[in-house]
């Protein structure tokens, strides 16, 4: 769109000059792992902004019933959106079927909800750790337009790249030889996501401050808070 | 309205080729693409900088100067940015003056139609948060933004409460927030003071968020020295106007800086 340039008038000259970004980068990094009867979901507890930290205290993940929750990160403002209507979501259907939902099922209504916006996305990474209808723990890792996989671990968020090769090599036994993947205790899980963290928060400045890990298992969820570097 | 048709059929239009009452003109010359797609000022005109807020023991407190600069002309010296939205909230906007206002006459209404329908928990602030939140985010989701960077100040279930949103809808909630260049200045000066002091007591607090101010006046070339602040506690809100940092600050330090002459 071009236009003639008329000498003074600024409404008249090329208006591309002036943009309007609807996204931003806020950072946060999350990290969840299963295990038999248990899965284990971590984030940082930094939401930035460029090179400011907004907060050292935003937590990211969402408790959605009591055997699924879901970290979220990437653009803050379609966090909370999704969020908030996920929520919905959820409540319309426990009060429709007198029950709440499922893990299988709250991870394929997230994968839809997201498609739904496939031509205006949320700018979302997202994670959802949970109890199956078997019990077994449960990875389901998120594209920002829906795209599905279930796994045994996974990272998301600022920091995948620096987390999920150690994860890849320490619990998948990935590009090693003559080595069997461990199994997955409640011990081996919390140090492994300490140490992902600590190292994360050494090299990428969107990482740091604390992270947040939750433990879902049968019985419920239990939370502990962890310091990280403030830098 | 047809300029045809003015006096009744029959009659000759009272002119031709030129603008109709009502409709869009082609101005000779310009490009005909400027009416194809309805497009949207994606600047802020008339705009007013910082605001710096903080909790402390007690209560919770936001200041701004009074400037709504026009670009780099510092032409409306008199703009209060803050305003009490209910006896549990105060609402504090950098960004454009013009969304300000609106969105102020907006909540204005919003509060008066809680009085009349008999809605009696009062307004508070972490509910005034919340909205303002999907407010600002579903006008950016339209590509029609109100410019806005808004700090909310005031008490939720009784607590004092400070929360950020920002004109895509970016919300969070802090024991200490800033906007526009408070982000880069004010915010280290109180995180720092936290450290140092733990609690922040109402006078500490008062003469740290007056420190920031003063030196956002310094260092920001859109600020001014008139201010304006306001407290929040469980007793209710209390605003101090016209207040003044002229005579607290001093420009002689001018006369050292060699180079710029």
């Amino acid at each position: 769109m071009s236009l003639a340039v008329m000498d003074g008038a600024d409404y008249m000259r090329d208006p591309r000059k002036h943009h309007f970004h609807p996204y931003a980068d806020n950072g946060g990094t999350s990290v969840a792992i299963a295990g038999d009867d248990f899965v284990m979901i971590a984030s940082d507890t930094r939401l930035t902004r460029g090179f400011n930290i907004l907060s050292r205290d935003q937590g990211k993940v969402l408790g959605l019933t009591p055997k699924t929750m879901m970290a979220s990160s990437g653009c803050w403002a379609d966090v909370l959106t999704l969020k908030k209507v996920l929520n919905a979501r959820l409540t319309m259907y426990s009060h429709e079927h007198h029950d709440v939902m499922s893990t299988t099922a709250v991870a394929q209504l997230l994968s839809t909800m997201l498609y739904w916006r496939r031509f205006f996305p949320y700018y979302v990474s997202n994670i959802l750790a949970g109890i199956d209808e078997e019990g077994k723990g449960v990875v389901y890792h998120y594209d920002p337009v829906g795209h599905m996989e279930k796994l045994a671990f996974s990272a998301t968020g600022a920091s995948v790249a620096q987390i999920q090769p150690l994860l890849d090599n320490q619990l998948g036994a990935l590009n090693m030889k003559d080595v069997t993947p461990p199994t997955i205790t409640k011990e081996l899980a919390r140090q492994l996501i300490h140490d992902a963290f600590v190292s994360a928060a050494e090299r990428d400045i969107n990482t740091g401050d604390g992270i947040l890990i939750h433990t879902i298992t049968k019985d419920g969820t239990t939370d502990e808070k962890v310091k990280l570097r403030r830098d | 309205m047809d300029v045809g048709r003015m006096f009744g059929e029959g009659a000759p239009p009272l002119w031709s080729g030129g603008p109709t009452p009502g409709g869009l003109y082609s101005f000779p010359g310009t490009n005909n693409k400027q009416h194809e797609a309805k497009t949207h000022t994606m600047y802020p005109s008339t705009s007013g900088t910082s605001v710096v807020g903080l909790v402390y023991d007690g209560g919770v407190m936001v200041g701004a100067d009074t400037l709504g600069s026009y670009g780099s002309l510092a032409r409306f010296r008199n703009v209060e940015r803050t305003f009490k939205v209910t006896d549990k909230a105060v609402l504090t906007c950098s960004g454009d003056i013009a969304d300000y206002q609106f969105i102020r006459e907006v909540i204005e209404q919003k509060v008066r139609d809680d009085e009349i329908c008999g809605f009696t928990p009062v307004l508070n602030a972490g509910a005034l948060h919340c909205w303002l939140t999907r407010v600002l985010y579903n006008r950016r989701s339209r590509f029609d933004p109100l410019w806005l960077e808004c700090v909310v100040a005031g008490l939720k279930d009784d607590k004092p409460f400070l929360g950020y949103v920002d004109k895509i809808g970016t919300a969070f909630e802090a024991q200490e927030v800033a906007t526009g260049f408070g982000m880069h200045m004010a915010i280290p000066m109180i995180r720092e003071a936290r450290e140092k002091k733990g609690k922040l007591s109402r006078d500490e607090a008062r003469k740290l968020l007056v420190d920031c101010l003063k030196v956002l006046y310094y260092r920001d070339c859109r600020a001014h020295f008139k201010y304006q602040v306001a407290d929040v506690t469980a007793e209710g809100v209390k605003f101090e106007n016209d207040l003044d940092l002229k005579p607290e600050t001093s420009w002689s330090i001018a006369n050292f800086v060699r180079g710029y002459e």
